[in-house]
């Protein structure tokens, strides 16, 4: 792993901590950003945790860049000895696979797609060697995900899958970006998945569609009175595959304020996880399940 | 204290300085794209610099006051009109209870900005009125203006009239447009002929130009250095591991297209990036028109940082006419 510094013109600097995506470049750019929050450091204005990289936008009349970039450094140096270890929440999230809004926008933008015969769950499941769509929902809801990075636009989570590279689900983004993806639709595309919170334009695989609003900029919703994004990065995500009649009740049980979702607060351990993923992940799924 | 918008214009937003400290969530800072003109405006009708002002693009909305008020136009060269009579631009002027204000045609530039005394007062969402459209957020119901629709102005004692900003500080992009960039980020990715093609050309303003960037045509395709795809990036080469984007950064999406993030910028993704626009160049891309010849000039830290010094002093400058 080898980090990276440069100036994103003369008010960010912008941070690689690896090239390719792991949980330990996730980690690191956590741990170096938590304590550049801690550090407050004078002229700081953003702190942006991404999936193997980090930003940090400051005002160069507040603090000269040469002088932060020696401070990142330094930051660096320190918060890589610290243990990683993180105290975060697990939240399920339910999931309509294979649902009929995705499936009839991605019916429109089949030309767009590497494969404009089959489905985006079905060419990704072939691609991925599973089988099928009971094969793919089993992988894809199997394991529980890391919000490694929110943003894009407001409050979209970056989901990275808690499991070996191998059994990574991978796919590609399609050839040309959707002019239109419908609110709430589970996405996938590289190693990374996706909540779309809102409904837009989009180059992701297109998976299923969750009931559940990840973000409300009106904070009506009970569940986003205190802030209008539900994620945070380090956030743990399990899917939940649901029904039809589920997904319906869900949303009239969130219009009414009547749905709160499932979440556990948990401590993550990274040592603890890689000596036994599996294990690890059913631990966390049971915290959520109140075991 | 009131307009009613009549006609709202092709896409007029409310929006002040701007709403930091969310894009670790995606929540871009947002405001004024000419943020020069947005506090020239300001300064213009006795306002603070930094309160909500509308924004108008390539067309102006009309409006009638529901009570007397100073306003003044400033940023592209968008005449504005009192019951059909023309004031100037970069000039106050006195509206009376009843008026309409409409604007003529844009003859400059690409964005004016409306300021009127008192501010344009929405509820402060997250620290500022500024609207983020995409997010349906701030502003006017998180929405540009429609018809129809009643924006409330503060009280304000409003400057006297004709109040006026010297031309020579006025501040337009030229033609071509030149935008200083710091080269970096992943400005690696690319062949020393790419780069060098990248600087020499000149490029046009496409078409998709808004708040969230600009993608500007017609220089050459970048040529990539190989690599093995990293995990998790992508296979085209320029894919990165998606990552935060910096607001003025330029990503070159399969090499071909330029794209410069602006205000409403997507705070990250998977394109790579070879530098960003310098501070004090931001606002001059938001009066640029589509076709405008563009082109992209290195400087290095040093030089962006005197170049936002000289900016700043010509505002200090107009502080002190005003």
């Amino acid at each position: 792993m080898k980090i990276r510094y440069s100036y994103g013109g003369d008010e960010h600097i912008f941070v690689e901590c690896d090239e390719e995506m792991s949980l330990d470049a996730f980690f690191k750019s956590l741990s170096i950003t938590t304590a550049v929050k801690k550090a407050k450091i004078k002229g700081v204005t953003e702190i942006c945790p991404a999936n193997a990289s980090f930003q940090i936008k400051f005002n160069p009349d507040v603090i000269k860049p040469s002088d932060l970039m020696k401070e990142l450094k330094a930051i660096e140096k320190s918060a890589g000895k610290s243990k990683s270890k993180l105290k975060t929440r697990i939240i399920e999230i339910p999931v309509l696979y294979n649902d009929p809004w995705t499936n009839e926008t991605l019916t429109k933008f089949r030309d767009r797609h590497q494969d404009p015969t089959s489905t985006d769950v079905e060419y990704t499941a072939r691609i991925n060697n599973l089988d099928g769509l009971d094969g793919f929902i089993k992988a894809h809801s199997g394991a529980p995900w890391f919000v490694s990075m929110v943003g894009f636009v407001a409050g979209l989570p970056f989901l990275y899958q808690m499991v070996e590279r191998q059994r990574q689900i991978q796919s590609p983004k399609y050839l040309r970006p959707r002019t239109d993806t419908p609110k709430l639709t589970v996405g996938h595309g590289g190693c990374f998945g996706c909540i779309y919170s809102v409904r837009g334009a989009g180059g992701y695989q297109m998976f299923g569609i969750t009931p559940m609003p990840i973000y409300d900029p009106n904070q009506k919703i009970k569940y986003l009175k205190d802030f209008m994004c539900l994620f945070r990065p380090g956030d743990i995500v399990k899917w939940k595959p649901i029904d039809r009649v589920e997904y319906d009740a869900t949303v009239i049980a969130v219009e009414k304020g009547k749905f709160s979702p499932r979440m556990k607060d948990v401590t993550f351990s990274l040592e603890d996880f890689k000596k036994d993923m599996d294990g690890y992940n059913a631990k966390l799924m049971g915290a959520l399940n109140g075991r | 204290m009131a307009v009613k918008v009549l006609k709202p214009g092709l896409s007029t937003t409310v929006q002040d300085l701007g709403r930091p400290g969310y894009y670790h969530i995606g929540i871009p800072i947002s405001g004024a794209m000419d943020r020069f003109a947005l506090r020239c405006a300001n300064m213009l009708v006795g306002n603070k610099e930094g309160l909500a002002v509308l924004e108008a693009v390539f067309m102006g909305p009309e409006l009638k006051f529901s009570d007397d008020a100073t306003v003044a136009v400033t940023g592209g060269e968008l005449p504005p009109k009192v019951n059909g009579e023309f004031r100037a631009t970069w000039t106050s002027f006195k509206v009376k209870k009843g008026d309409v204000l409409s604007f003529d045609f844009l003859k400059k530039g690409a964005r004016a900005y409306i300021a009127i005394s008192g501010g344009i007062d929405v509820p402060v969402v997250l620290g500022s009125r500024s609207t983020y459209t995409l997010g349906a957020l701030g502003g006017h119901e998180g929405r540009k203006l429609a018809e129809g629709d009643t924006l409330k102005f503060g009280k304000g004692r409003g400057a006297k009239e004709g109040r006026t900003i010297p031309e020579k500080l006025r501040r337009g992009p030229g033609s071509p447009a030149e935008l200083r960039m710091l080269p970096g980020l992943y400005w690696h990715r690319i062949t020393a002929d790419a780069g060098k093609h990248f600087l020499e050309d000149t490029w046009k303003v496409a078409p998709e130009a808004d708040r969230i960037g600009y993608r500007f045509k017609g220089g050459r395709k970048i040529e990539f250095v190989d690599r093995v795809p990293p995990f998790g990036a992508g296979s085209d080469p320029s894919n990165i591991v998606d990552a935060c984007y910096p607001y003025g950064s330029i990503q070159i999406p399969s090499g071909t297209e330029p794209i410069v993030l602006h205000r409403d910028a997507v705070s990250g993704g998977g394109y790579f990036m070879v530098g960003a626009v310098i501070s004090a160049d931001m606002d001059l891309i938001g009066q640029l028109q589509p076709h405008t010849p563009t082109r992209f000039m290195a400087v290095t830290m040093a030089q962006a940082l005197k170049a936002r010094r000289d900016r700043a002093k010509i505002i200090e400058k107009i502080r002190n006419i005003i």
